[in-house]
This record gives structure tokens, sequence and C-alpha cells, in this order.
């Protein structure tokens, strides 16, 4: 359904998509994931003919994105990474704006349709400049579902949306692939990609450095562990000593001992400190995320990530649980 | 369908769009609309008698108001079509196969509109404050079309401008010259009365011709040909420059 060979793109002397090749089955979500910068935003800019290509080529629909603009056009929906909703115009006139670009005649009836399954009818005739954060995605992802379109492009769905937003669109997304609908989906969140895509590719500085199942992915990458920070390197040494399992970092003075961030387990990993008599400094538990998928896939931290902790918290639910 | 029926069908729709925007929009009205009757009081009222224009001052002024209206009016455009580019309302069209440029279009034909009525009102204003006119049907008609000519010539320029910026504030500001030229000009005062520099500036900048043809023709059609040209000249002249900036900036940036 999309085809892509070798994209390439440069920004002045910024290469921004290095040699990008991947293909969508019909019917499948395809997951596009990686930091800032790394080209996602580029790459669906191409495939939706907002940008050429500098080189390689795309196929979406069956047409090329540069020879066959029109056709591409009339079968994709996009939803860019900040709402692009009118918000002088009511909900309801943004739909029906967009009912009239695509001609369509029961126009009233796919609008209310529409406000119904999105749960926008209360708020439907008041000026999308009042709606939340969530609303205005909602109405954005409405509009773009305007028509039909057999290939939704969505940039960054859930980005900045707080959790119960997030569970809604992921439903939503859910209900559109049911339905048979081809899904062009790029994230930031690990946890989105797993939840949604059937494949996934990790993108970094305009390559994909990995490509595949989300199980095949997290085979690559290390799962879910509990960190142990020691105050000195001789209770390193000796708790290293009876947890064999674990891996060590002598300038961190912390162990890694792989777990399944249960109770129990947990429980029985503090048993089998106590009963050594060792005390860690610090005991958390540690969930993978962006930042480990690009630790393991490219040896190097997300560059992207300054302002996130290395330890990343429990909240953020396990790809490898 | 053909593609003519296909991008009217579209403009048609983009134009609904951003006349709802000025409804809804009170800063939009206040701007285009009130502000220029607001200035319309200042100069009759406040300073008019301080000016010897030679007749009733009103009369010397609703001219020049009328050209203040529409630059007036150009600010929130501006503003307006930056937005649509940045928050990427025109890319959502874009992917969509709506007719190129329609957007451009409902801005330049809503902007116009929004300064004949703008226009209208200071007319009508101008009557109650005590304005009167020897001007035949015909005249009038010349009033209509040149206040549409140069709306028109200014909406290019401005939905050029709106383009171009990199913020709806810049977009902003880029209007301000439009709104200065109208004082640096004859509306308020005769150029003949203005202190060197300023007075040959004020003769030969476009604004000064077009409301000298304005003023002829409301005074009883006492228009001096090379005058009218003038002005027709820098209204299709802004009008070419302002729709070739537009659409290059549009085919650059969008």
């Amino acid at each position: 359904m999309i085809a892509a060979q070798g994209l390439q793109k440069t920004y002045g002397d910024k290469i921004v998509l290095d040699g990008v090749d991947f293909d969508v089955e019909a019917g499948s979500v395809f997951s596009m994931l990686g930091p800032n910068g790394a080209g996602k935003t580029t790459t669906v800019n191409i495939l939706t003919t907002l940008t050429k290509a500098d080189a390689g080529g795309a196929r979406v629909g069956g047409h090329d994105v540069v020879t066959a603009t029109r056709e591409v056009r009339k079968v994709i929906g996009v939803t860019g990474q900040f709402a692009a909703v009118d918000e002088l115009l009511t909900g309801r006139e943004n739909l029906r704006m967009m009912a009239d670009l695509k001609r369509i005649r029961s126009a009233e009836k796919v609008v209310a349709g529409l406000l119904e399954r999105f749960d926008l009818v209360e708020s439907a005739d008041k000026m999308a400049s009042t709606y939340s954060g969530g609303m205005r995605r909602k109405l954005d992802l409405a509009m773009t579902l305007v028509g039909n379109p057999q290939i939704i492009f969505l940039d960054e769905p859930t980005t900045g949306l707080d959790p119960r937003s997030r569970r809604t669109m992921w439903d939503i997304v859910r209900e559109l692939v049911a339905e048979g609908t081809t899904i062009f989906l790029t994230t930031q969140y690990l946890e989105e990609a797993d939840q949604l895509a059937d494949r996934i590719a990790v993108l970094d500085q305009g390559r994909i450095v990995a490509q595949g199942t989300p199980l095949e992915l997290k085979r690559q990458i290390p799962g879910t562990h509990v960190r142990l920070r020691f105050a000195d390197a001789r209770t390193l040494d000796t708790a290293a000593g009876f947890l064999p399992e674990s891996t060590r970092d002598d300038q961190e003075l912390t162990l890694r001992v792989p777990s399944d961030g249960g109770s129990r387990s947990l429980r029985a990993l503090l048993d089998r400190l106590d009963e050594h008599a060792v005390n860690a400094e610090e005991f958390s538990v540690h969930t993978p995320d962006l930042d480990d998928v690009f630790f393991a896939l490219t040896g190097r931290a997300n560059p992207s990530s300054s302002t996130s902790t290395t330890t990343s918290t429990t909240t953020t639910e396990a790809i490898a649980r | 369908m053909s593609t003519l029926s296909v991008s009217l069908g579209d403009s048609a729709i983009m134009l609904r769009r951003n006349f709802k925007h000025t409804v809804r929009n009170p800063a939009t009205v206040f701007q285009a609309v009130l502000f220029p009757v607001v200035m319309m009081f200042m100069f009759v009222y406040v300073f008019g008698d301080a000016f010897n224009v030679g007749g009733k001052y009103v009369d010397y002024a609703v001219p020049g108001l009328i050209v203040m209206a529409l630059s007036y009016g150009m600010g929130p455009t501006a503003t307006a079509v930056n937005d649509d580019m940045t928050k990427g309302i025109i890319n959502r069209f874009r992917t969509m196969d709506v007719s190129h440029g329609a957007v451009l279009t409902g801005h330049v034909v809503a902007t116009t509109v929004r300064g004949l009525i703008a226009d209208a009102v200071i007319v009508g204003v101008g009557f109650a404050m005590g304005f009167r006119s020897d001007a035949t049907a015909l005249d009038w008609l010349g009033v209509v079309g040149l206040s549409l000519l140069l709306g028109f010539a200014a909406s290019w320029l401005t939905v050029a401008m709106g383009l171009a910026a990199k913020s709806p504030e810049s977009a902003g500001m880029g209007t301000v010259p439009l709104i200065m030229l109208p004082f640096l000009s004859s509306a308020f005062v005769p150029a003949s009365k203005m202190g060197p520099g300023i007075r040959q500036f004020a003769e030969y900048q476009p604004f000064t011709p077009i409301i000298e043809t304005l003023r002829g023709l409301l005074s009883g059609g006492h228009v001096a040909t090379g005058t009218a040209i003038q002005g027709l000249a820098w209204c299709i002249g802004l009008a070419l420059v302002g729709y070739l900036w537009a659409v290059s900036t549009f085919r650059k940036r969008a």
C-alpha cells in the first residue's frame, strides 16, 4: 500500500533522510519510531506529496507521489504534528468544510456521524479555539477521516496529550484498522508503537536502524530490570557475587538485574539482598523506553532526550514485559 | 467537473470560511471597520479646523479616509494568512487535492469585500457628519471601482507578506507601511503644505494620485486625466507585484 525506496532529503547541508526503504502492507499499521529530528515528519511530508525527495521514490496506494500527486491525494488522509483545525470555526463547521472540499453529497450525515463517533457532539457548535488539546486532536483526526480515506498518515498523533486522551486516540486507531484502513504512524513513544503497530521501523538520523515486528524488536533491546546502586565498590563486589545474572557498572557502582518488575520477584530480590546483609543505596525498577532502544540499536544515547533521566519511571509500561 | 468549476467551488468554500473569520473576530472588525471611523472623528472634529484645505474639512477628508479604511483592513489579513501557513491549515489543504490558490483567493476576496464594507461605513458616517458630494452616479461608480481595485491590489500584497513572514506578529508588522502611507499622502493635508522632502514623497507615492482621483470624482468629476492614469497604474502594478510575490512564495514555502 505504501512503498518507499532509497528516500533521500537534504536541507542545506543537513542530511535529513539518508536512504530510507520500507513497505507497508494494506490494512496494517506501520509505525516509524524515532526522536525529534530523526526525519519522521520529512518522511510523512514526502509520502503525502508536501515535499519532494532529492532521490529515491515512493508509491502510495499504487500511485507515484511525484508523478501522480492528485491520485495520491485522493486516497490519503493526513493528520499533521500540530492539530490543523480552524480555530475560528466550530467543530461542525470544520468537518463541514472538509466534506464540502471533498464534494461529499450527504455532507450533513457524514459530519453528524463523525461528531458522534469522536464524542464531540456537545461541543460541535463551539469554536475550536475553546477546545482542549485532546479535543482538537480528535477533531483533527475526524477531519482527516471525512470521505473515508484508505490510507491515513498520523504524525505524532499523541504527542502532548494526557494519558486518557492518548488511550482514546489508540482506540480510534484500532477501530480504523479493524475497518481495513492502512495506517502510517510516527511516534516518539515506544509504548505507542508497541501497542498499535504491526511493524515498526526505528529511525535515527535519517536512517532506519532496525525494522521488524514489535516482538522482533523487543528481542534486541534490554528488558525490564532493577537497578541497584551501592555505596562502595566492595558492596558492589559482594552483590555481584550472589547475583550472577546481573550486569555491573563499576563507574556508576550499579548492578542491573533482569526482572519482570512484579511485586513477587522484587520481594525475592530484596530477600536475597537481606540474606547477604547487603544494602543498596538506591533501588529502582527500570522499564525500557526509547532511550534504551536507541542505546541498544545505535550504541549511543538518544540525542534528543537530554531532559529525560536515564532511569525511567515505573509508570512507563514495559515493552519487554 | 471542469478544473475551473472545481477551483471556483473551492474558492467559494474558502471565502465562506474567511467571512466567518471576519465576523467572529472582534479585533478584525474593530481594526478594519471601527478604527477608520474613529480616525474620521479625530480628523474631522479634533484636527480638522486647524487645517486650511479650502472648503469643508469633511469633504476633503472622506476620500483619504476611504483609502485609509482599506489599508487598515490589511493587518488582520496578513496575520490570518500567516496563521494558516504556520499552523498547518494550508498543508492540510495541500494534501487534499484542493485547487491551488483557493486559500489565497478566499483571503483576497474576503479582504476586498471587507474593505468595501468599511468604505461604505466611512461614506455613510461621512454623510452624517456633513459630507456632501456633487458626484454623479457615474462618478460614484468610478469611486467604487477604484476602491475595489486598490483593495484588490493591497490584498494581494498583504497575502504575499503574510505568506513570506516568519510569524503572525511579523506578518502584522509588515502591513504597517501600508497603514502609514496615507498619513504621508494628501489624505488629510494637501501635499503642497508639507515640508520639503516629505512633500516630494507625498506627491510621488502611490496613495496620493489614488486619493486625488477619488477626491476629484467625489467633488463632481474634476479629475485630471494624468492623475487618474497614475492612480490606476499604481493599483494595477501593486496588484501584479502582490500576486506574483504571493504565488511564488506559496510555491516555495507551502
